[in-house]
């Protein structure tokens, strides 16, 4: 084992403005400062790689406002750092796909069922190995929906509606679904072949890496009220967080648009501190191009995770009988760029607001947020790492102001797998957890070492910073009983 | 003698260094290391067979092309490599060619415990020395 000579810590001394706050001001090639989300103890893990000097890179965006912003749970990227929102002018400036990462709409889906801890206990193994079969991992394409061209054309433009007219979930999934699962603007044109070719055999698939889904239960409520708009209605009630992305074909149409914009624009990538930052001017014609295919890959995603939503009440009603009820509280994305109406310098502008491993943390009033949430805001899904607690959040006015309407996003590795694998043995942590009543079906013992909870950072203090910053406020603790892993 | 790859440490993704006293020979383990990443390649059997043939602008965008493909392959048929029977890479008139045999078998039946979301240019290296060549890539997981 060799050390990694790239990930060299920061010369950057960013400035506390708070405790839950610090600040790089502008300079050189910066258009705008650094605003960072840390407590001292993230910063500090900020600080050991190149994720800060990324933050200050991105501040040199073309047409970017306000401030580069990095979350609680911000670490090392490529081009921009995971944990990084950055707003950036529709009108003159640009939109990087490196700003939204691989797979394009990664985000979480939580679902409340009518279904207590203890009884979910007494049938766990049964109920996870009906998930593990109904939610395949999806290698080599082993999805149970193949779809024909035509279908994916359907699906790619419309997501998760696809899902519905097919007679897959309901009207109500829909509702309680960022963009309600459509994302408008999509177009499955702009999306190239070897992606859909990709896609075809993935949908309802989990994918792998640290992508989950958790049986979990009400561990803790901290805003009643909030909760109880949810659908979270008291401690001890369980339900389902599945965080899984747009699989193979949102990852090609990253790397497809990556290499369009290597072809087409040599002189930005040679500008540029990290090839990754290579971007398409707004108005360009790649521009146009990657927000189509981009928009159609999230489209996927919504479809897919309402297709894991679906068979998840199949292998529910399969264990608990077909009385069991599992309602979607909402649908979060936390790899995405938007087009959204922000404010900076006392000015209303529209922006594409990146969010690369960041969740839009809307306030009451938004009329981006469903009906039935938007006098208190939208839901925010904060998971954890296999084992520890995951939250439930609310987006609050202060982070219209403080963040364009955005908070972290999970936990964020601090280890690399390969010194998790060298640490922990998959049996080993399985049996550890299992002591605490948390139980693991997964494809694999490395795949659990991989993805050991202390390999992340402490979610609860990324959750903590959140909350006290404001831009996204504790509604409930949720508590892991069983894990399914691809 | 030196080992065909190693891995190095990388907080989110993965990175890894893989050697060869040729080009090809580096290129081969770079494809071995992406699915020892995914597997225990030493199980996987060599049932089958795929030729592969490439052009790329350079050597750079040659082997990010090659190990795409390979991942294409996994994805879309769930082929896992188990090792790659011939290589080799000629430079064409302003591009380069890459023609490969690579052996391995489906998926079914083997553990994986990770999937390769997609390659990544980031702190891609390909060192070319006397002593021999190598390739420094970080893939996304």
């Amino acid at each position: 084992m060799i050390s990694d000579a790239g990930e060299t810590m920061t010369n950057v001394q960013p400035k506390r403005l708070n405790a839950y706050s610090y600040l790089i001001e502008k300079e050189g090639t910066m258009n705008v400062p650094v605003k960072i989300f840390a407590s001292e103890k993230l910063l500090q893990k900020m600080m050991e790689d190149r994720s800060i000097q990324q933050g200050v890179n991105v501040a040199a965006m073309p047409g970017i406002r306000g401030w580069s912003i990095m979350m609680p749970d911000a670490h090392q990227g490529y081009g921009f750092s995971v944990g990084g929102v950055a707003a950036i002018d529709a009108k003159d400036g640009c939109i990087s796909p490196g700003g939204i990462g691989f797979d394009i709409n990664c985000g979480v889906r939580l679902l409340a069922t009518n279904l207590e801890k203890a009884e979910v206990l007494a049938k766990i193994k049964p109920l996870l190995d009906t998930l593990f079969k109904e939610v395949p991992p999806g290698v080599g394409g082993k999805s149970y929906f193949k779809l024909s061209h035509a279908e994916l054309e359907d699906v790619l433009l419309n997501g998760a509606h696809w899902c519905v007219a097919q007679g897959y979930g309901t009207q109500d999934d829909l509702d309680c679904c960022e963009e309600n699962g459509k994302m408008p603007g999509a177009d499955p044109s702009k999306v190239t072949q070897k992606a859909k070719e990709r896609g075809k055999g993935q949908l309802g698939t989990l994918g792998s890496g640290n992508h989950f889904l958790e049986v979990q239960y009400v561990g803790k409520i901290f805003d009643k009220k909030a909760a109880s708009v949810f659908g979270i209605t008291h401690e001890g009630q369980v339900v389902v967080l599945i965080h899984c992305g747009s699989r193979g074909l949102g990852h090609q149409t990253c790397s497809d648009y990556l290499r369009k914009l290597e072809d087409a624009y040599p002189e930005i990538i040679a500008s540029l501190p990290e090839k990754d930052l290579v971007y398409a001017p707004a108005n360009s014609q790649l521009a146009k191009e990657y927000i189509g295919a981009m928009c159609a890959a999230a489209n996927f995603a919504w479809a897919n995770r309402h297709m894991i939503g679906h068979q998840t009440r199949k292998a529910f009603k399969a264990v608990f009988g077909e009385k069991t009820a599992l309602k979607t509280v909402y649908d979060v994305a936390h790899n995405i760029a938007k087009l959204e109406e922000h404010t900076a310098d006392h000015e209303k502008f529209m922006a594409w607001v990146h969010r690369k491993g960041a969740t839009r943390a809307f306030g009451p009033g938004r009329k981006e947020i469903p009906e039935a949430y938007r006098a208190i805001g939208q839901p925010i899904f904060i998971p954890g790492s296999m084992g520890t607690s995951s939250y439930v959040l609310v987006g609050t006015e202060k982070s219209m102001l403080e963040s364009f309407g955005s908070t972290a996003h999970g936990a964020g590795r601090m280890m690399s797998r390969t010194e998790a694998t060298r640490r922990w043995r998959g049996e080993q942590i399985k049996n550890e957890l299992e002591k605490e009543q948390i139980y693991i079906k997964a494809a694999s013992w490395k795949g659990i070492s991989e993805e050991a909870p202390l390999a992340y950072k402490d979610v609860d203090e990324v959750v903590r910073v959140s909350d006290e910053a404001g831009i996204g406020k504790l509604v409930a603790q949720l508590k892991p009983i069983g894990v399914v892993k691809g | 003698m030196r080992q065909p790859y190693e891995f190095l440490d990388h907080t989110s993704e993965a990175k890894f260094r893989a050697y060869g006293k040729t080009l090809e020979e580096a290129f081969a383990n770079a494809a071995l290391a992406t699915f020892a990443l995914m597997t225990d390649i030493s199980k996987v059997k060599a049932k089958k067979e795929k030729k592969i043939v490439l052009q790329g602008k350079g050597k750079e965008m040659l082997l990010f092309d090659f190990l795409e493909h390979l991942i294409f392959l996994m994805d879309t048929e769930g082929f896992l490599l188990s090792s790659v029977k011939t290589i080799t890479i000629t430079k064409k008139k302003v591009e380069y060619e890459l023609r490969a045999t690579v052996l391995g078998d489906l998926a079914d039946g083997y553990e994986t415990h990770s999937i390769v979301k997609a390659v990544t240019y980031n702190d891609m290296l390909i060192e070319e020395k006397n002593e021999g060549v190598m390739i420094q890539v970080v893939h996304d997981l």
